[in-house]
């Protein structure tokens, strides 16, 4: 690889670094990993989005995994209370980046109707989210549209190709 | 602490599962006690999903708590929603239409197949049969499909309303009901024959998770998971209640009360249900849906009402009548509801603009700290979950919100004696045993 690079003209952010970057772009946009943090009902539009209905698996999306370290997208699945945001914030800090976060539901973008004591009110009052899809619940098809708009998101944004895969590098 | 033949000392482990576990659908925590394999103590920790039903409703009117209801049991709402509409009509002395009787039995139905298919549906992935739960995801979409265009929503309904249910059902609908019901049981037949003989998923489940049947009754459990210990109780038969005293069904009961046994009742309920639903198909009665003006038959309190309208035409030619969900609600109490809050369902629109009485009636249901107000007492009203006995018990001081509403979730029970199942078993059988259970955190936690 170092071979390649020093053939490389030296004016400019450089021809290969780009394509390189477009091309990672592209893989980790078609090959997500979710985990799917499912708390509550919007468990249920979940299943049947990843089912052969909806077929999530058609975005490159479906194959859950339940260990955080082989999940790159956290999917927040329902109403978080107080209990469990602990576990939900150690779920999230246990990811490799680059990693995502998906609200899935109103619960979990505002605490929903479930304004009271017990409720979160919002999760991204305790991770960083980048998508949010509200509905109560949403329709598989709001989920499929929120996972584009996620892959959109991870096509444009800058890729860490190696070393620092911290989130605003 | 075990000794070992050559006096070394072997010490039991203790291993956390959950609450975000990928065998355990719902959040909850055991603390397993193990000695190599065999789990030897369980402790279990709810609480993660609390909501704060309770306070919820006591903070909204009687109306507004319908909403609530629909996501304590996510996977069957309907149910939940007739509940509780059951509960505060049998509180305000008001029955329902025979039509609407029909609608609620058929629609709890259709919830029953859908939380069903979802349990054996997650239960088998979880042991590793992937096809089987597609294909059974595959048939609850037929059947969300139905309740969407019956209620307009797919989960979260809000179907029911005091009084009777929000709308009628769609023209036509037995003609999409049938085919979806033949593909829903062309799934459950294919996945009947994928895992009934298989041989991996009856040695996972046959002979674990064994709950005794004085176990079953100490702790209170009920539904298929009661039934599959050999308890006879369902409350659709024990209590008929809307018009389950008028279809004909069979109360499937399992033998040694194992995972296996738990798998083949609700298989057979899919069944039962299904039959159930093509005999309210057949025998549903035209009609109004909610006690509403122009019924044939009503009730008394109705027909007062109606006469003080002014809709005295062909009134002697209308049946009176008192159906069997009112049973307990006696009779000073029923005259206390004819004299004072007599209506809990909006008149019809034609009311509301064209009579003054209709518009009152209108707003009185509508404005804010007005609305449908019970009379102060309270009751308990069991309904058939998916999980077992659903009990809504409401109280009422008599204002418009109410004083209390607590739910019996067929689910806590089970949970209460998830150790008599685990224990003594392998850690591999808690996957099956927890499946089997259908533990939902929204009923459960509330």
């Amino acid at each position: 690889m170092e071979g390649t690079m020093e053939n490389l003209p030296s004016d400019g952010p450089g021809f290969f670094t780009s394509k390189l970057e477009a091309a990672v772009a592209w893989a980790r946009k078609y090959s997500i990993f979710v985990y799917p943090f499912v708390t509550a009902c919007c468990g249920m539009e979940y299943m049947s989005a990843a089912s052969g209905h909806y077929d999530m698996d058609r975005f490159g999306a479906g194959l859950p995994r339940f260990s955080p370290r082989q999940a790159d997208v956290l999917l927040v699945v329902g109403t978080v209370s107080h209990k469990i945001a602990p576990i939900l914030r150690r779920v999230y800090d246990q990811m490799c980046e680059p990693k995502w976060v998906v609200a899935f539901g109103v619960c979990t973008c505002t605490g929903g109707f479930y304004d009271n004591y017990a409720t979160v009110q919002g999760i991204d009052t305790i991770l960083p989210v980048d998508i949010y899809i509200p509905g109560c619940p949403p329709r598989p098809e709001a989920v499929l549209d929120g996972l584009m708009k996620l892959q959109t998101k991870i096509e444009n944004q800058k890729q860490a190709l190696w070393g620092n895969h911290g989130r605003n590098s | 602490m075990a000794a070992t033949p050559d006096n070394r000392e072997t010490k039991s482990m203790l291993l956390n599962i959950g609450p975000s576990h990928p065998a355990m659908h719902g959040v909850i925590r055991l603390i397993t006690e193990l000695e190599g394999e065999k789990v030897v103590r369980v402790e279990t920790e709810i609480g993660y999903l609390h909501r704060a039903f309770e306070k919820s409703c006591e903070n909204s009117s009687w109306t507004q708590a319908i909403p609530y209801t629909d996501r304590l049991n996510y996977v069957s709402p309907l149910i939940n929603n007739f509940g509780y509409c059951a509960a505060v009509e049998k509180l305000l002395g008001i029955g329902i239409t025979e039509r609407c009787q029909y609608i609620r039995v058929m629609m709890s139905e259709l919830s029953r197949v859908t939380d069903h298919l979802t349990c054996i549906a997650a239960s088998a992935m979880e042991l590793g049969a992937m096809t089987a739960f597609l294909y059974l995801m595959k048939a609850r979409e037929y059947l969300y499909d139905i309740i969407e265009e019956v209620t307009g929503a797919r989960l979260t309904i809000s179907y029911g309303r005091i009084g009777g249910v929000k709308g009628d059902l769609p023209a036509g609908l037995n003609d999409r009901l049938e085919p979806a019901l033949v593909k829903t049981e062309k799934e459950i037949n294919e996945v009947d024959k994928l895992l009934t003989r298989n041989r991996i998923f009856v040695d996972r489940t046959k002979h674990t998770g064994v709950l005794s049947r004085e176990d079953a009754i100490s702790y209170s459990i009920t539904g298929p998971l009661g039934r599959a210990s050999g308890i006879n109780y369902d409350v659709r038969k024990a209590f008929p209640y809307f018009a389950y005293d008028k279809v004909d069904f069979e109360i499937p009961l399992g033998e040694r009360g194992d995972n296996y046994d738990r798998y083949l009742v609700r298989m057979e309920e899919m069944r039962q249900s299904i039959r159930i639903i093509r005999q309210c198909m057949r025998d549903i009665p035209a009609g109004p849906v909610t006690v509403d003006c122009q019924a044939k038959s009503m009730e008394s309190f109705a027909l007062v009402d109606e006469a003080k309208l002014g809709h005295t035409a062909g009134l002697n030619r209308v049946v009176s009548s008192v159906e069997p969900t009112l049973e307990g609600a006696e009779r000073p109490f029923y005259d206390r509801v004819m004299t004072k809050d007599k209506r809990a369902v909006l008149p019809n629109k034609g009311d509301t603009y064209g009579n003054i009485e209709g518009l009152m009636n209108h707003f009185k249901l509508i404005m804010g700290s007005h609305g449908i107000r019970p009379p102060a007492g309270d009751t308990y009203f069991p309904v058939e979950a998916a999980n077992g006995e659903l009990g809504f018990y409401v109280a009422s001081n008599g204002a418009d919100r109410p004083y209390r509403v607590r739910v019996r979730p067929p689910c806590f029970f089970a949970m209460a004696g998830i150790h008599r199942m685990l224990e003594g078993y392998m850690v591999a059988d808690i996957v099956a045993t927890f499946g089997s259970i259908n533990m939902i955190a929204g009923e459960l936690d509330r």
